[in-house]
């Protein structure tokens, strides 16, 4: 139990400083100990935060919301439709198809986005909405995990009886394999929220115009002026805890949603 | 006839469902490794004086791999991040080991708080992290530093050697608890048959952890190593939010650093696409490489 109880202050106490310190202008930042509250004005510097060079801020927010929304939600149903294709239908190169999505989970994201700029500034696509949305739909994580769980949880029997009543094969995976699918569903659109969210290499490298750019981007934008410009410490810092509450709240549901999508991905590898 | 006509239209459904998904991954996925490896085998020649001439791009077989493994600053990269994935990843994942177990054995007051507490990390995006902890790290805003001071020891966690290792703890910090979870998950699917059997066979909770559950979520603990060695040699936000605080980052400090700067600083896309493969070929050969050796491993101990 004390074991436990030291590692959530070790998890904590930066969270905790971080929401202590966004609520301090830039000169206590620097000026008082920074684990306790010093003048909290939280509204007035949430007001900075929100109007600061036009609204950038909410701009930004807007955007990560976007990439990650949209991306998540199309990468899980292109990884349900690809994962259930790939486990219930029979046809030649089916392993083959499956093995190079597998080997697609181990090549570094990082590695794939320069070639990937190179080539989507040569179709034009670089510096757009497109340049980051478009990779961020790709999941070969996802895939694997939808197959696994088709395996184990959309019943053949069940198949063949929708086909006898005559059920289309869009219908049956509309209806009947969507929703027998969904904890792995879930936990599919969640992770890659997640990973969206977080990933910061690819919009770098893809953006270069700030209108364009989510939140981690905008942020470090702020961070590397701050030594010139000394507000923007208080809005970086503040910036940052008011973007990682959404991300927070999220964890708290997606441990929870965790266990049936990853459980029945582990077991099997 | 009937029969394969049945077969022809389930093949097109099958086709349709998995042909959106196939055509976005060789778009992201397969095009961009081949372009990548067409790239690394080019260069662009400059003629005329100062090279105003214009640019022609002319086949250079492999000297932009000789380049790059000749490159110090690059090879120091792939030294360092070595070294930090042999310290971090084994640390990291053994901090997850001990507290799936300790999870999984606590009674369940306190088990759901303590559980979130060490996955809220993974929510934090890496650079957020970064700027967070950068800020725990530098002298003037940092409270350790400023506690450590009033206890009579001076540190400076961004010193040359101290800044691996604070980024080290950076990651850990991050995704100890995203692997703690998957290997939670992976033991809350033992049978519980098997635990009374043992403990009817005399065996303590230790004996248990050590013998019955660590075998038992073995493939887990080989997901999130691979997936933490692939982690590893991508290191890039870290170093590159610490850079401004700190005078011991170069430009080459991991080798994503160091091909990020070749492309956009140097202009040299050929260069850091041989790098960019070189450090995908990396990745696979030491995920491949490990998964072999546990694999191996497992057969002999299990049969």
């Amino acid at each position: 139990m004390s074991l436990l109880t030291v590692a959530a202050l070790y998890f904590l106490v930066p969270v905790y400083w971080l929401m202590v310190s966004a609520t301090k202008n830039s000169s206590d930042l620097f000026g008082t100990f920074g684990f306790w509250f010093a003048n909290p004005r939280p509204l007035e510097y949430l007001g900075d935060l929100l109007t600061y060079d036009d609204g950038i801020y909410l701009r930004w927010f807007a955007n990560s919301v976007l990439y990650a929304g949209v991306g998540a939600a199309l990468a899980t149903l292109l990884s349900a439709a690809a994962g259930y294709a790939l486990a219930k239908f029979d046809f030649r190169g089916r392993e083959t198809v499956f093995n190079v999505v597998l080997a697609g989970v181990l090549i570094p994201g990082t590695a794939l986005a320069l070639p990937l700029y190179l080539m989507f500034s040569e179709v034009g696509m670089a510096n757009t909405y497109w340049a980051v949305l478009v990779p961020s739909v790709v999941s070969p994580f996802g895939v694997y995990l939808c197959r696994i769980y088709a395996v184990a949880s959309v019943p053949d029997s069940l198949l063949e009886a929708a086909r006898i009543d005559g059920a289309g094969e869009l219908t049956i995976f509309r209806v009947l394999v969507i929703r027998l699918m969904s904890p792995a569903l879930i936990t599919v659109f969640l992770f890659q929220f997640v990973h969206i969210w977080n990933n910061f290499f690819l919009p770098l490298v893809m953006l270069s115009n700030s209108d364009l750019y989510p939140i981690t981007l905008g942020l470090t934008s702020w961070q590397g002026y701050a030594d010139r410009q000394p507000l923007l410490y208080q809005l970086t810092v503040g910036g940052a805890f008011v973007s990682v509450i959404p991300l927070m709240i999220l964890m708290v549901v997606l441990q929870r949603f965790w266990r049936t999508g990853l459980t029945e991905g582990s077991i099997k590898s | 006839m009937a029969r394969s006509r049945l077969h022809s239209s389930r093949n097109r459904a099958a086709v349709g469902f998995l042909l959106p998904f196939c055509v976005l991954f060789l778009a992201t996925f397969i095009a961009p490794i081949c372009y990548a490896l067409y790239q690394s085998l080019f260069k662009v020649e400059r003629s005329g004086a100062l090279g105003l001439g214009g640019e022609t791009e002319v086949f250079a077989g492999l000297s932009n791999y000789t380049h790059a493994l000749e490159d110090s600053q690059f090879l120091e990269g792939f030294a360092r991040v070595l070294l930090f994935g042999v310290v971090q990843v084994p640390v990291m994942i053994l901090l997850a080991t001990v507290l799936a177990l300790l999870l999984e054995a606590a009674s369940a007051r306190g088990v759901v708080f303590f559980r979130t507490a060490f996955f809220l990390p993974y929510g934090v995006p890496g650079v957020i992290a970064s700027i967070l902890w950068g800020f725990l790290y530098v002298p003037g805003i940092s409270p350790f530093v400023e506690m450590f001071h009033s206890a009579g020891f001076d540190v400076n966690f961004l010193s040359e050697g101290n800044l691996l290792w604070a980024i080290a703890n950076i990651v850990t910090w991050e995704f100890t608890g995203y692997n703690m979870l998957i290997l939670i998950s992976q033991l809350k699917a033992v049978p519980d048959e098997l635990y009374e059997a043992a403990r009817i066979d005399g065996a303590n909770a230790w004996q248990v952890a050590i013998r019955i559950k660590l075998p038992l979520i073995r493939p887990a603990l080989v997901l999130t190593t691979v997936f933490s060695i692939i982690g590893t040699l991508q290191l890039f936000s870290e170093p590159l939010v610490l850079k401004p605080l700190t005078g011991n980052i170069d430009t080459g400090y991991t080798p994503n650093v160091h091909a990020y700067n070749e492309a956009f600083q140097s202009n040299n896309y050929n260069v850091a696409a041989a790098e960019a493969v070189l450090l995908a070929l990396v990745a696979c050969v030491l995920s491949f490489g490990f998964m072999r050796l546990v694999g191996r491993r497992g057969k002999v101990g299990d049969e």
